[in-house]
């Protein structure tokens, strides 16, 4: 007898754990030849109100760990993916990618987790400065994570582009939520098993499923986001989200390059903050207090 | 402790700046174009010295039809010779424009004093300075731009508007035009409506140096000014510095575009005094932090957390220093804190005051001898504040410190960071692990350790939060006004 496959539910990733969406919603986008990809969640307010409170709490572990630790974390991705890499390619041809772009699109995946991991320890020290000030002070400035950083994937390249935006992000210290492709959702869940095995401490990456036009408001308007980064909005859904934005002035930042195609440190300082700290130097050849 | 001994009974003699070797007109139109324009709507308002009341000169309204000119004129001289010069030859008339102001900082720094009331000693070793120095830094940039932002293509942006506030009129007016006209813009610049007069004396400046006509071009008003050049479509870029209110104001109104935007905005920075703090200096730092320049500065150390165990000795040695401030005529050379710098903002500050004793806070205040006519306010410290009187979360801009204690290190970074802005930061220990601890864990663009309120045209500033975007000065203050290929 021919045996039965067991069909895989789809789920949200949030916090490290893998719930349904609170609203109970899905929805069924159509894969090659129309094919329903599955029953996706639909996420709502209240899971990305739930996603912030994660990626809040997991900011707080990651923002402070050694570089060099998210290094070898980000590396661990790229592991994990590998070993995955059929899953993908097969999820990518269902949404229907032709097998060699979708083998293409997994290698070039893994390959931009390696590229970021080694970014980890390299862009504080390529960037960063001392400046050198009139006065009788050390003064330097470094770069900091924005904090809890929103990430619109893009909708055409639903691996590649997600992770494209999404690991300049977290190699920079931030944590995240992403906004999956509407329409090809499958990999990103899969990614988010991928990082649950990885060493990835849970929330750094949150991955919400469901319909960005409901979301992109939600997004715009909550406090506690510190930036949203997208690279494939419309100009109606920009300019909304710069006027929402203005709730608590977070950053929105629209990818002027492809991220699918980008490789380079500067999407990282994209969500830095810098910090300029000074002290006083004290001179025993010119004498005078250090204060 | 002893008990708090009166101010020491020194009397200084009066030493008033001469304000014989100021040029000033008794009217001023816009500098459009490298030439002095009237305004369209023959409209002119005056500019008064915060000090006496009196007025000073007469200075043209701007309408979005003078706005209109300024842009053409920008947008010309970009398109024109100024786009087309290589960034030695820009550099060159920054260097020149340096130089001038080194030439005249005394005529500037008095006119900075009966313009907007702060002490002739700040806008004598500060503001004139300051600002010359920023063209001279970024003098050198102009050249060199390939650099600073390695395997990134540059390019200027085109015309930036830039609105500048009333605290620091002419260090702000460098800020801004320095580094737009290094990365090859061109600008149209208004000056706050109370304190319009130095930028104005820089536009005689940048003609005597013989700049291209219309690479900066200088528009005056109020706040109607300010919105001509914010939705002005032929502007590529808006640069601002003033409160957070009117930033939000500026973001949403260019949503639709895609304008460049930094913004430079309120803030109510944390001063926390460990208890191995140098406590001499540490009040020193207190009070350069709040009363500098009125408290009329954004980044003004306007919360003060005091560890516990040295709240007394603080408190009394920081009361003691207060009894021995000189308030006063702006223009004295002995004078700590000057003139506040319009009516309005007066008020404000006094409703603060009002709103900071109702909410329980306990006021002091020396007692000290104040001119009859024109703004004054005392330095004023509240103890026994709350986390949520109103003293303690929102920015008054005037001398009003508001004094919070705490025991723990980790009870100190939450109390600080517990604010919708992050502008900047002061910490005084001499213990270099809890200082660093606390430098890197405060939420601000600018940390300043055993030190308050220093500037350099080397030195990046700007916030984090709704202090706003963006950084001015240094190498990263450059990326606000270019094109580059990574956003």
């Amino acid at each position: 007898m021919e045996r039965i496959e067991v069909l895989k539910t789809y789920k949200l990733y949030i916090g490290g754990k893998f719930p349904r969406t609170e609203s109970g919603r899905y929805y069924q986008p159509a894969g090659k030849n129309g094919k329903k990809l599955g029953n996706i969640c639909q996420s709502s307010r209240k899971d990305l109100r739930n996603s912030v409170v994660a990626a809040r709490t997991a900011l707080a572990s990651w923002a402070p760990r050694d570089p060099f630790n998210r290094s070898q974390i980000l590396y661990r991705i790229a592991e994990m993916l590998e070993g995955r890499s059929a899953q993908f390619v097969d999820e990518l041809k269902q949404q229907g990618s032709t097998p060699t772009a979708a083998r293409k699109e997994v290698a070039a995946s893994i390959d931009r987790c390696i590229y970021y991991a080694g970014w980890c320890d390299k862009y504080q020290q390529t960037f960063s400065s001392v400046n050198p000030v009139a006065s009788a002070h050390f003064n330097f400035s470094v770069y900091e994570p924005m904090g809890v950083i929103t990430a619109i994937a893009p909708e055409q390249s639903s691996l590649l582009g997600l992770l494209g935006t999404v690991l300049p992000i977290i190699t920079g210290g931030n944590s995240c939520i992403v906004i999956a492709s509407e329409t090809k959702p499958l990999c990103a869940i899969t990614l988010a098993e991928a990082l649950a095995t990885s060493d990835l401490p849970g929330g750094v990456i949150n991955i919400l499923t469901g319909v960005r036009a409901e979301l992109l408001p939600i997004i715009g308007s909550h406090m506690d986001i510190n930036a949203v980064v997208a690279s494939d909005l419309t100009d109606t859904e920009k300019s909304n989200l710069r006027a929402e934005a203005t709730s608590n002035l977070k950053r929105t930042i629209f990818c002027k390059q492809d991220p699918a195609k980008t490789e380079s440190p500067y999407p990282i300082l994209a969500t830095q903050e810098i910090k300029t700290t000074w002290h006083p130097v004290e001179s025993s050849i010119t004498g005078g207090s250090a204060y | 402790m002893p008990k708090k001994k009166s101010a020491p009974d020194w009397n200084y003699a009066p030493a008033p700046e001469s304000s014989s070797q100021v040029n000033l007109a008794k009217r001023y139109d816009h500098f459009i174009g490298g030439k002095w324009t009237p305004p369209s709507n023959q409209s002119y308002f005056t500019s008064t010295n915060p000090a006496t009341g009196k007025k000073i000169a007469e200075v043209a309204d701007g309408s979005p039809t003078d706005v209109e000119a300024a842009v053409k004129a920008a947008r010309a001289a970009y398109k024109g010779s100024w786009g087309k010069m290589s960034g030695r030859e820009r550099g060159k008339y920054l260097y020149r424009i340096a130089r001038l102001i080194q030439e005249r900082a005394r005529e500037f720094a008095i006119i900075e004093t009966l313009d907007g009331g702060k002490p002739i000693r700040e806008a004598r070793d500060i503001d004139i300075p300051l600002a010359a120095n920023h063209f001279f830094y970024h003098a050198g940039w102009a050249d060199k731009l390939d650099y600073a932002f390695p395997n990134q293509k540059t390019a200027p942006l085109g015309v930036a508007g830039q609105i500048i506030p009333w605290n620091f009129p002419f260090l702000m007016a460098a800020w801004k035009i320095a580094p737009a006209l290094a990365t090859g813009n061109t600008v149209v610049l208004k000056p706050a409506e109370t304190t319009p007069l130095t930028a104005l004396k820089l536009a005689e400046l940048i003609a005597d140096a013989g700049l291209p006509d219309g690479v900066v071009n200088i528009v005056t008003g109020a706040g109607e000014t300010g919105a001509a050049i914010v939705n002005h479509g032929d502007i590529d870029k808006i640069a601002f510095t003033g409160s957070t209110a009117v930033g939000k104001l500026i973001q949403k109104s260019l949503a639709h575009t895609e304008k460049r935007l930094t913004l430079e905005l309120g803030g109510k920075a944390a001063n926390i005094i460990l208890d191995d703090a140098p406590i001499d200096q540490a009040v020193e730092g207190i009070v350069n932090g709040i009363y500098f320049n009125q408290g009329h500065v954004c980044c003004a150390g306007s919360r003060l957390f005091v560890q516990e165990n040295v709240f007394d000795e603080v408190m009394w040695k920081l009361k003691r220093r207060m009894d021995s401030l000189i308030v006063g005529d702006p223009l004295d050379k002995n004078t700590d804190i000057g003139a506040i710098n319009s009516k309005a903002q007066l008020k404000t500050i006094q409703r603060y005051i009002k709103a900071g004793i109702k909410d329980g806070g306990e006021i002091y205040q020396p007692s000290c001898d104040l001119p009859a006519k024109g703004n004054w306010c005392l330095p004023t410290v509240f103890t026994n504040v709350a986390q949520s009187s109103i003293i303690a979360q929102e920015e008054i801009f005037g001398p009003v410190l508001a004094v919070q204690t705490f025991r723990t290190v980790p009870e100190v970074i939450e109390k600080a960071n517990n604010t919708p802005y992050g502008l900047s930061a002061g910490v005084w220990s001499d213990k270099g692990a809890r200082l660093f601890q606390l430098t890197k864990s405060l939420q601000a663009g600018v940390v300043w350790g055993n030190t308050f309120n220093q500037f350099d045209p080397t030195s990046p500033f700007g916030g984090f939060k709704e202090s706003g975007y963006g950084r001015e000065g240094g190498l990263h203050g450059l990326a606000a006004y270019l094109n580059l290929e990574f956003s």
